[in-house]
């Protein structure tokens, strides 16, 4: 009896503490559970968070200026009685800059992701991926203190005024190379983007190169076709998608692209239809006017960085949903 | 989890290094680059002496007078002085700091400090974007000595709001009607041409990096940096070079005891020897101010600058202000400042 | 060889041919800015750099110490606050919610916060810290830059843990291991290298940010380690000192230049050949 008891009392402490055991499991994972709940919520908060605060900034210059905010070139952020602040300026210049570099590094990028994919030896290959990758990792500022002190002299000396000399008396082009050759341009805003999104262009073709099955380029090999053949007509036809999308994403970067244009675009809200002249961009004229903004000006800067964050928005979706039908084609 | 412990222990480290930072009692200052070469001076000689130090950051005037209204720092530094009104509108006191001039630079090759002469309605045209190569005739006609390329200007201004634009532009409008109806005088204008810089120290990195560019900074910023300034002719007609004297002639024309808030613009003065766009800079500060610690401490660091630092400004080329203005800015301290 | 044919071969080199040469383009740049960087950063490059304070102006001496540790703490503390959350997220989207319609929404948005410009978040810290602070400060930095990293760290996660085998998972908790547990002690351990690779490369992308820092941490003359105040950085400092033209801050931000390209490039390094060995195993 009293033995019984005993075993029975330590029966029921070891069940206990087995249930504890199990509660406080079963307590840590609905904790732990709802904490990665949580985090993945924070996600989606930021970028509601950025959406709202934005929006709220930009409120007083939205219901100031409505739609002629887009139309306006004039940027007097002292004018009297009231500022009268336009966005065409910079996102002009956001465009031009941003389509420029693509002209150059899509090209390129492709060019070098063939290069890798095709053409290069295998011992080389790990290398010289990971040296573009590299262009990738390096800040943005460096690339503006090198746009700075190193392109825009050799640029404003030697390229431009040969290009200029070109064009000159050319109808359109003679106007769009026009101008005293100045270090600070949009010209050298665009070749330093073009340089810094090279990488992302390079990376994302070259993996989306990779996803080519081998038995169709082996086929096309098989019955004759070139090296060029083979890229052009079985290769980029099949990755179109995704080239696009790549090239996409690598435009999203290049119109938010702060630090390294601010360096190298001159800052004037005028625009003028010579690339050679000094502009601005929607990110270089936050960066150099917000710290020191009030008010309607203030607020204007944060709709330009509204309209910004609008626009990579809706560029970076396109490319995911390219890159993601890829990835599908991919997986059927 | 490895990871997550290994942040867990950055955090608290982070947090207990934060957290056992002494507070140091540095004097915060925000505002115009203008003076930025001399306060950094004077705060360098200051704690050296004194253990406090001052934080100033050079964001530009119109950064500084934002930055007062905000509180965020203990006082704000301007090129631009505040009317009377306004200051009274905002409770702040004002007062003049140190005063200098402001030069234009150029970068042309073969041209030395000193050898271009300008006049206002030149230098005018060219930010105008009037005058578009160096050999222009108006230049050539103050410069018939020098040899002028035949290249074009690349005109650098500022993309921030400053006092010394305010200054810069103030003097224009006064030489050239044409930039008086066009442009004006303001912190930030509407420049018909050139490129942007941030602050003093961006313009003359501009104009030093750039070949057949012109700029304009405070001559302190041209002088360290060995920039090619230009001469000017005064409203006298004179040639002037750009010179401690040049500064000091123009602004013994100032009248401080008869200028409410100490509002005086000391551009375009009479006077043979006087240097055309000379100019004051200002302190901003709460009369009644919510720190009254930090504003007292401000107050000590201004007091000792006025007593120790007229060496320190003249060695960089800025005037100190005259010992009766000094008596007359230590009376409004004490009538208007209420630290107590 | 008949003629058609050897136009065809021909075209094909010389496409090859402009491959190469894009290759040979880009390979140029990353030489000239790092030989520019060298040249520039070592030739005033010394031991004061480490120890020694940003000069006033007109200095001959003077270092960046209070720089460095700024911008170590800021990147600190960025990590600190974004990798946990980072962390948790990408394996809410890997084991809980893997097959969810939320977890696709958040992937996606994930994906655009990864690319979006830092400037934006720089404004976006201004509205949300800054200005109910009211003022600039150390913490509003650490902020942004843990905005910047969160996306970074949710990415790697999720990719690394949906590598991990559902085999592992499904032995793990056979054995009665709570699924918290399961995903503690064996995904993430199965992933972990991994996921100090994905620490390793939003460490990289948040160290050398310059664009949200500037109205968020501001800079700072002096030492200070207090996140309430302004406080030096590197990439602030960098473009402070760089456009100036007093030889000794040019210097100094050539230095900073220098150590902080060399910084972020090491970490990539480090990243990849961390990614490789684990791949190669």
């Amino acid at each position: 009896m009293t033995s019984h008891s005993i075993s029975d009392s330590a029966d029921m402490a070891a069940s206990r503490s087995r249930a504890d055991a199990l509660a406080s499991f079963k307590t840590g994972d609905t904790i732990f559970q709802w904490m990665t709940y949580l985090a993945a919520a924070c996600v989606l908060l930021v970028l509601g968070g950025i959406i709202v605060s934005l929006f709220f900034g930009a409120w007083p210059a939205i219901s100031t200026f409505g739609l002629d905010f887009l139309t306006t070139q004039r940027w007097a952020p002292n004018a009297r009685p009231q500022a009268v602040l336009g966005g065409l300026g910079p996102i002009y210049g956001t465009l031009v800059t941003s389509v420029i570099a693509l002209i150059i590094a899509a090209p390129v990028g492709l060019g070098i992701a063939v290069f890798l994919t095709e053409l290069c030896p295998q011992w080389l290959r790990r290398p010289i991926g990971v040296a573009v990758e590299l262009l990738a990792g390096i800040p943005s500022i460096i690339y503006g203190i090198w746009g700075f002190f190193v392109l825009g002299p050799w640029l404003a000396d030697t390229i431009e005024p040969a290009i200029a000399n070109a064009f000159e008396g050319v109808p359109i082009l003679g106007a769009l190379f026009d101008g005293p050759a100045s270090n600070l341009s949009i010209f050298n805003a665009s070749l330093v983007l073009a340089i810094m999104i090279l990488p992302f262009v390079t990376a994302i073709a070259r993996d989306v190169f990779s996803t080519v099955p081998p038995v169709l380029k082996e086929a096309a090999y098989g019955l004759g076709c070139t090296r060029w053949e083979v890229v052009r007509h079985v290769v980029l036809p099949f990755t179109r998608v995704g080239v696009i999308g790549g090239i996409m994403l690598a435009l999203g970067r290049a119109l938010g692209e702060t630090m390294a244009v601010t360096f190298v675009i001159g800052n004037s809200f005028r625009i003028s239809g010579s690339i050679f002249a000094p502009g601005t961009t929607i990110s270089a004229a936050i960066a150099s006017e917000f710290a020191e903004s009030r008010d309607l000006h203030q607020s204007a800067l944060i709709l330009l960085g509204l309209l910004l964050f609008v626009l990579t928005f809706f560029v970076l979706a396109a490319a995911r949903l390219m890159l993601m039908r890829l990835e599908r084609k991919q997986g059927a | 989890m490895k990871i997550s412990s290994i942040m867990c222990g950055a955090v608290i480290a982070l947090s207990a290094l934060a957290g056992s930072a002494a507070r140091a009692a540095d004097i915060t200052g925000a505002g115009a680059t203008f003076p930025f070469p001399i306060y950094s001076k004077w705060a360098d000689a200051y704690k050296k002496e004194t253990g406090n130090g001052l934080n100033y950051q050079s964001i530009g005037s119109g950064a500084g007078i934002k930055q007062i209204q905000a509180k965020t720092v203990t006082f704000g530094a301007t090129d631009m002085p505040l009317p009377a009104e306004e200051l009274k509108k905002n409770r702040l006191v004002q007062w003049p700091m140190v005063m200098g001039g402001i030069v234009p630079v150029v970068n042309i090759e073969g041209v030395k400090p000193g050898e271009l002469v300008l006049d206002g309605e030149t230098l005018a045209n060219i930010y105008l974007g009037k005058i578009k190569k160096w050999d222009d005739a108006a230049i050539k006609k103050l410069n018939p000595a020098l040899t002028l390329p035949s290249t074009a200007i690349t005109v650098v201004r500022r993309s921030d709001g400053s006092g010394t634009t305010f200054n810069f532009t103030d003097y224009l409008s006064k030489a050239s009607k044409e930039w008086a109806d066009k442009v004006g005088a303001d912190s930030a204008v509407e420049w018909p041409v050139g490129v942007g810089a941030k602050g003093n120290d961006g313009v003359a990195g501009n104009v030093a990096q750039t070949k057949n560019a012109i700029g304009y900074v405070e001559y302190a910023f041209a002088k360290q940096n060995k920039l090619t300034f230009a001469d000017m002719i005064n409203k006298a007609g004179k040639k002037v070079e750009p010179t401690v004297t040049a500064f000091q002639a123009a602004a013994a024309n100032a009248d401080w005891a008869n200028a409410p808030g100490y509002y005086q613009i000391l551009t375009n003065q009479p006077g043979d020897g006087s240097w055309p766009i000379t100019a004051a800079t200002f302190i901003l500060m709460y009369g009644e101010p919510a720190d009254k610690g930090a504003s007292a401490e401000a107050i000590k660091f201004f007091d000792w600058a006025f007593a120790k630092g007229d060496k320190m400004a003249e060695e960089l080329d800025y005037i100190p202000m005259p010992q009766s203005v000094v008596a007359l800015i230590r009376k409004t301290w004490d009538s208007e400042i209420k630290n107590k | 060889m008949n003629p058609l044919y050897a136009r065809r071969r021909r075209k094909s080199a010389i496409a090859m041919m402009l491959c190469v040469g894009a290759t040979v383009f880009g390979l140029t740049w990353l030489v000239l800015i790092l030989a520019t960087l060298f040249w520039n950063g070592l030739a005033g490059f010394t031991l004061d750099v480490f120890t020694q304070m940003t000069p006033p102006p007109n200095a001959q001496d003077g270092g960046l110490l209070n720089a460095i540790v700024g911008s170590l703490i800021l990147t600190g503390l960025g990590i600190a606050v974004g990798a946990p959350i980072g962390v948790l997220a990408g394996t809410f989207m890997a084991e809980y919610g893997r097959y969810s319609k939320l977890t696709s929404i958040i992937r996606f948005i994930n994906d655009i916060l990864l690319s979006a410009p830092s400037i934006i978040i720089g404004l976006f810290v201004y509205g949300a810290v800054v200005v109910p602070m009211g003022g600039f400060s150390g913490l509003a930095g650490a902020i942004a830059l843990a905005v910047i990293a969160l996306p970074v760290v949710v990415r790697t996660t999720e990719d690394m843990l949906l590598l991990v085998p559902i085999q592992l998972r499904e032995a793990a908790a056979a054995l009665g291991m709570p699924r918290s547990y399961v995903i503690k002690r064996v995904t993430w351990q199965a992933a972990r290298t991994g996921l100090v690779t994905g620490l390793l490369l939003a460490v990289a992308r948040i160290s050398g940010e310059t664009a949200p820092l500037l109205f968020t941490a501001l800079s700072n003359q002096f030492w200070s380690v207090d996140l309430l105040k302004t406080m030096a950085n590197l990439p602030v400092t960098i473009n402070n000192f760089i456009n100036n033209p007093d030889p000794n801050w040019k210097r100094l931000a050539w230095s900073g230049a220098l150590i902080i390209t060399m910084a972020v490039l090491a970490l990539n390094i480090l990243a990849r050949s961390l990614s490789a060995r684990s791949q190669s195993k």
